[in-house]
């Protein structure tokens, strides 16, 4: 999908906006967002939205993201921007220190809680019915989440806080 | 299964039964996934595009949900079936573009359709008539599950399932509710009601026409967030919203009933009788119309039209349909003659095609 400024660039930003008693779907490209966002006044929805999404203020951090690229694929950060769309499943990797605060904003998360794969939760219960040796595993898994539940209060996400906490009590419990 | 045997019934999925059928015309439920160690769609050449085509060709074709099924490739068939196939919601407006490696199957019934190398390597949709979300969910885990074991899936244990796009990671997951809320719309409450779904992480926009707005208040609501939540949670609370959505249209209708039935029945009777008489109609006053005698038949204003008749018209009256029914190339003149006659026979009683 093509953006509605520019015409030019693939849209990755979708919003639906409510102009005149209709529903408008705005899908706006990376670039236009953020020149939008910069001289748009407050009270307009897409500069709100927009705004957070991108701010990453600092122009070292700016010239950083621009180096970034994904080793399997070979898509560069500004590849991301113009196309809205990632290369591959590593990018998520090698972009992640500008992807985490964008997924953050986009879902209010940056952890995943629904279902799994059916192999992963299968090999997970094998480490569990197992032997000793994956009481151990079970203990760095707690050990692990409980490090990410720190960081997370840490930067105060206490919703997340809160998911790991569950997930912690749920092993805990988890009989083996 | 051939796209030509696509035209001998109506969609499954617009039979027009199901809790709610009616204000709720259809519930689709989709997941996105891609193949561990492939390049995403976009930005894969076209070696590797073929290769997961083939790949994922294989696996789904094996599956027992895939009996009898349609597959096609989206650079081999004609440009009226990719419409076709487009018309009947089977496949994505985006996969059109740039088809090369770009394939898909439908179910028996059009109830399940799977693209090939759309903007994942596959989005698995499942289509069901009415407010259905959750026996769509029960499909469509199991056909997850089917191809899981056959197909390793890009999972990354923080951020859950790895798509193209950051707006679809995690569950991968989106859920629609399609919907008619006339009376709402009559009773300019639209705008309020819109505004406020916008706020619970939904997404709202028109279903028909390739643009925003809602053509013949036909509207789809769907989830904007798919990281965090769990699949359940993010059904169950579309489905709270929808439910809120259908009290409303259904006080709505019972305020116009009890105030103004003079003035909704002339509206209802002055639009059926022109859907059953006009001999030149575009798509879009055909929608406005069919709109109003879809709202007449479910206040039981009209009474000798079935529903799934509506349902049968809201397809058949789009280009490809009419190209492919009367195996002819239409101009867009000829195209709003033809439509009118196929919905003067519908109307008529007749159901058949002519
Ligand atoms: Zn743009
Ligand atoms: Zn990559």
């Amino acid at each position: 999908m093509l953006c509605d400024i520019c015409h030019k660039n693939e849209a990755m930003i979708h919003i639906t906006e409510i102009v005149n008693d209709e529903a408008r779907e705005l899908h706006v490209c990376q670039q236009c967002a953020d020149a939008e966002s910069m001289h748009m006044n407050q009270g307009f929805g897409i500069a709100d939205l927009v705004s957070g999404m991108v701010g990453f203020p600092g122009e070292a951090r700016e010239a950083k993201e621009k180096d970034l690229k994904c080793p399997t694929c070979g898509m560069a950060y500004s590849d991301f921007r113009k196309l809205g769309r990632l290369g591959c499943s590593e990018c998520y990797e090698a972009f992640k220190s500008v992807l985490i605060p964008l997924l953050k904003n986009i879902h209010g998360s940056i952890h995943h809680t629904g279902k799994e794969p059916e192999k992963m939760v299968a090999s997970f219960e094998k480490e569990y019915t197992g032997k000793k040796i994956n009481v151990v595993t079970k203990e760095v898994k707690i050990a692990e989440l409980r490090e990410k539940l720190q960081r997370a209060v840490q930067t105060e996400q206490y919703e997340e806080a809160a998911v790991l906490r569950d997930r912690i009590k749920e092993l805990e419990k988890n009989k083996i | 299964m051939k796209i030509d045997d696509l035209l001998k019934q109506p969609s499954e999925w617009l039979k027009g039964a199901g809790p709610d059928a009616g204000i709720v015309i259809s519930s689709r439920m989709r997941l996105a996934r891609n193949i561990k160690g492939f390049t995403f769609s976009d930005w894969a050449d076209d070696k590797t595009r073929e290769a997961v085509k083939d790949l994922c060709k294989r696996q789904i074709a094996s599956s027992n949900f895939m009996k009898n099924a349609l597959y096609a490739e989206m650079d081999k068939i004609s440009p009226v079936d990719n419409l076709l196939l487009l018309e009947r919601h089977l496949i994505s407006r985006e996969h059109l573009n740039n088809p090369s490696g770009k394939a898909v199957f439908v179910s028996e019934k059009e109830i399940i359709s799977v693209m090939i190398n759309e903007e994942d390597h596959l989005r698995i949709q499942v289509l069901q008539s009415g407010l259905n979300l959750i026996s769509a969910w029960d499909i469509l885990k199991a056909l997850e599950k089917d191809l899981e074991a056959k197909l390793d899936f890009a999972y990354s244990e923080q951020l859950g399932y790895l798509t193209a796009c950051p707006t679809n990671v995690g569950t991968g997951m989106r859920a629609s509710v399609m919907f008619h809320l006339p009376a709402v719309v009559m009773t300019r409450q639209i705008k309020d009601i819109l505004e406020a779904i916008s706020k619970l992480g939904l997404t709202v926009r028109g279903f028909f026409g390739e643009g925003t707005e809602a053509i013949g208040n036909f509207f789809q609501v769907s989830n904007q967030v798919t990281l965090g939540h769990r699949e359940a949670d993010i059904i169950s609370n579309l489905e709270r919203v929808v439910k809120q959505l259908i009290a409303q249209e259904e006080n709505s209708r019972k305020f116009l009933i009890a105030k103004k039935r003079e003035q909704l029945e002339d509206r209802i009777f002055r639009a059926y009788a022109t859907l059953k008489n006009a001999h030149v109609i575009n798509s879009e006053e055909t929608l406005e119309l069919l709109s109003l005698l879809r709202l007449g038949v479910e206040t039981d204003i009209i009474k000798d039209v079935k529903i799934s008749s509506l349902n049968e018209i809201f397809i058949i009256i789009q280009p490809a349909h009419l190209q492919k029914m009367r195996n002819k190339k239409f101009s867009s003149q000829e195209r709003d003659i033809e439509r009118a006659k196929l919905i003067r026979n519908v109307l008529g009683g007749n159901t058949k095609n002519v």
